[in-house]
């Protein structure tokens, strides 16, 4: 056991680190831009020197690069960017989408490298209001018209739907057939006629989300992607390829955070870092951090070597969102009544705590919730059985629902 | 990046579980739980004669002179089994006190024996309830005679080596010793246990012979630093035991009918095995960084045991009740095998010092290491 780069690696993520220190752009380059702005500057410079979307064909804006060249380049640039990553769904699972089903080459070649340049941001619109964790339950209608369809319906948790340029899009093309086998996709220009979009206030008081609502909308059977009926089979390449992954970088609730503030407080006239009740709590969570560490290690192992990683990173989100959750909470317990306050002046950290408190139920849910991560742990790891399903073999449109309409 | 056992280590791996499979069922484990003998000594003599005592002991004392990877591997197995032997005692404990503290002449006197498993070795500390300190202990050595009493001494009835740790009047207040348990002045008790498989005893020493093992008033950091590089391997057996219970608790859930389904159908029971899943990972993770932190005794070394340890000890306790509450009522009886884990989790967990002295220990070792 090492924790060193092979020779390769190392040649290459010297590569990177060259690359990042000449093209990185500086504070004068930033000025007057706004985050979006930001993030496709440092995107463009990525893709005019070949070092955006590493794993894609030379083709199409990449490197054709191995999955442990991407992760040295993620890790490198983490050390010098803490821009927002706007383009994760189009880069990260329209693109792919559109590799694996898309037959016309002027599209891939139309769309791809916008992609990867940044200069388009691409949208995913599949959750619908009764479609939360089953999915596929999805009832935004699409009708066929002449070379048409016309498409009806409500989108939502869509990220970043007021900035993007294009969407992916998941439709019920016919409500005859049973759940998974009456589904359509088709990627769409977001500027289309009949698209209303509606920002969503979470309970941390900002809006990430959005509502989308389709009054009928047309789009060209040319952007179906796969056959009428087999929209299932695609969306789930676009969630293969989704990022359970936990946002890093910058300052978060942890360990290290929470210990520097029980050094600071007291619990009966001592520091709160000497009670007992406060290591232990310390401790168990330690544990989770450094086996979620432990256990991205053993990932990048099974990378580095070529082989295909274990299911173990699969805890990934199960295990740390309900940590930060519980560590933000404890936190504030630790300063008493003034854990109340939340201000940037007031606060320790500048409300860190606070902030962190309210924005964490949102990441217990977002891309499946605890209990669906527990079930597909439960299956796919440890081989379990589903639960039946009552509306297995039945026509959508005769399968009990809370939808209304 | 290459965190993962070689090929030769996992090759290992397969062929200590096919030889425990052929050699440690759970049969042999209730034999001892239930019988009178202390331990299986037809297996301690088979697994000596495959080397696992002598794995990290240099040849130049009759041992093999492998790698630490390579005695994790038998740890996890080992655990995975429930092994009624004593090996944790003399290999984790006794063989690598007398390897990091013994005189030339000691080493060469204990290890060919130890490694040849002629001979059991363990470790004494504890002097009744509560947690041991340096200024709790009684016991002492005078002209070269030990007088005190040690209770519980985990092998204490079968051993024929104990290094014993006594009181001392300077350093760190405590010194360690080596004791022949073959002297008549030594008085051993059986005690009754909760874990009938592995045995424990009571030892009286009244002027035994004892040679001082180390440095006089350093026995205390020697101690820990034995509680350190052992917590490892301990965690090791904690990660085999808790994937064991884990597996017997999906295979009954599959094969379990109620109310026309296999319950490992219904959530609440592919939930708590999920749970198990999530905290054998974290513990097999930090095994691993333990693994590489003993091997290379890293300055770490403190840190990455006691996570390992306290991830060790929570994930074995939970899978072990949980996979009790799996089997339902029949989980409960004598005659199903569940609860040789849920008693032998407690004991792991046990030894060697409580999750709550080895939560402390890792928030101490934070501290040090913020401080550095």
């Amino acid at each position: 056991m090492d924790f060193n780069d092979t020779p390769q690696e190392a040649a290459f993520r010297a590569e990177a680190q060259a690359f990042l220190k000449d093209y990185y752009p500086t504070a004068e380059d930033f000025k007057g831009l706004n985050p979006i702005e930001q993030a496709q500057l440092w995107a463009k410079r990525k893709f005019d020197n070949g070092w955006s979307t590493l794993r894609w064909p030379k083709d199409y804006g990449g490197r054709d690069a191995s999955p442990i060249e991407q992760v040295i380049f993620n890790q490198e640039e983490g050390k010098v960017s803490d821009l927002g990553d706007p383009f994760q769904i189009g880069q990260g699972m329209a693109g792919p989408t559109l590799m694996a089903w898309c037959k016309n080459k002027d599209y891939l070649e139309r769309y791809l490298p916008k992609l990867s340049s940044g200069e388009e941001i691409w949208c995913q619109l599949f959750s619908e209001p009764a479609g939360g964790s089953d999915l596929a339950a999805m009832r935004t209608k699409a009708e066929r018209d002449g070379d048409d369809w016309i498409i009806n319906g409500q989108k939502i948790w869509t990220s970043g739907a007021h900035y993007s340029d294009f969407g992916i899009l998941v439709t019920r093309s016919d409500p005859t057939v049973p759940k998974h086998k009456g589904l359509t996709y088709f990627f769409l220009d977001m500027k289309t006629p009949g698209i209303e979009i509606k920002p969503i206030k979470q309970i941390s008081g900002t809006s990430n989300f959005n509502e989308v609502y389709f009054t009928d909308v047309r789009i060209p059977d040319s952007q179906r992607l796969g056959d009428v009926g087999q929209g299932w089979s695609v969306a789930l390449t676009t969630l293969m390829n989704e990022r359970a992954a936990i946002g890093g970088g910058g300052v978060s609730v942890g360990v290290k955070s929470v210990m520097q503030l029980a050094q600071k407080v007291n619990i009966d006239d001592k520091p709160a870092i000497e009670d007992k009740q406060v290591r232990a709590k310390l401790a168990d969570w330690y544990v989770q951090e450094a086996g979620l560490k432990f256990t991205s290690y053993r990932t990048l192992t099974a990378l580095s070597r070529g082989s295909t990683p274990g299911p173990e990173n699969s805890i990934g989100k199960l295990v740390g969102a309900p940590k930060t959750q519980d560590m933000a909470s404890f936190a504030m317990d630790l300063m008493e009544e003034s854990g109340a306050i939340w201000d940037d002046e007031l606060s320790e950290l500048a409300g860190l705590f606070q902030g962190t408190f309210l924005a964490i139920p949102g990441l217990r849910i977002a891309g499946g919730t605890d209990e669906i991560m527990a079930n597909i742990i439960a299956e796919r790891v440890l081989g379990l059985p589903q639960e039946p399903r009552m509306d297995k073999g039945i026509p959508f449109n005769e399968v009990p629902t809370s939808a209304k309409g | 990046m290459n965190f993962e056992f070689s090929e030769e280590q996992n090759l290992l791996r397969d062929q200590a579980r096919g030889f425990l499979l052929d050699n440690c069922s759970t049969r042999v484990v209730r034999d001892v739980l239930e019988g009178d003998a202390s331990y299986d000594a037809a297996l301690w003599k088979k697994v000596a004669e495959m080397g696992w005592t002598a794995t990290v002991i240099p040849e130049e004392y009759g041992g093999l002179g492998l790698s630490y990877l390579e005695l994790v591997v038998i740890a996890e197995e080992l655990g995975r089994a429930m092994a009624p032997i004593p090996f944790s005692s003399s290999v984790y404990l006794a063989s690598e006190a007398v390897l990091a503290w013994g005189s030339e002449e000691q080493k060469l006197a204990w290890l060919p024996r130890l490694a040849a498993g002629e001979v059991i070795g363990t470790l004494a500390v504890s002097e009744g309830q509560g947690q041991a300190s340096a200024t709790s202990l009684n016991a002492t050595v005078s002209g070269g005679a030990l007088s005190g009493t040690k209770l519980p001494v985990i092998d204490g009835d079968i051993a024929d080596l104990v290094i014993v740790a006594v009181k001392s009047d300077g350093g760190d207040g405590a010194s360690l010793y080596l004791v022949d348990l073959t002297q008549d002045c030594i008085e051993r008790t059986p005690v009754r246990t909760l874990d009938p498989s592995r045995s424990q005893a009571r030892l009286d020493f009244n002027g035994a012979n004892a040679e001082l093992l180390g440095i006089e008033g350093r026995g205390w950091s020697q101690v820990q630093n034995l509680y350190d590089r052992a917590a490892v391997l301990f965690a090791w057996e904690q990660v085999g035991g808790s994937d064991a219970a884990l597996e017997m608790a999906k295979d009954y859930a599959m094969g379990r009918f109620a109310f026309g389904r296999a319950i490992a159908s219904y959530q609440a029971i592919k939930h708590k095995l999920a749970a198990m899943y999530v905290k054998n990972t974290l513990a097999r993770s930090n095994c691993y960084y333990g693994a590489w932190a003993l091997e290379t005794n890293a300055p770490d070394l403190p840190l990455a045991a006691a996570t390992a340890r306290v991830a060790g000890i929570q994930a074995y306790y939970f899978a072990s009740k949980e996979n009790i509450q799996t089997h339902g009522g029949m989980g409960y009886t004598w005659e199903f095998d569940c609860h040789f884990h849920y008693r032998r989790a407690k004991l792991l967990s046990l030894n060697i010092g409580s999750e709550g002295t080895w939560q402390d220990k890792l928030v101490t070792a934070l501290e040090h290491n913020n401080a550095a």
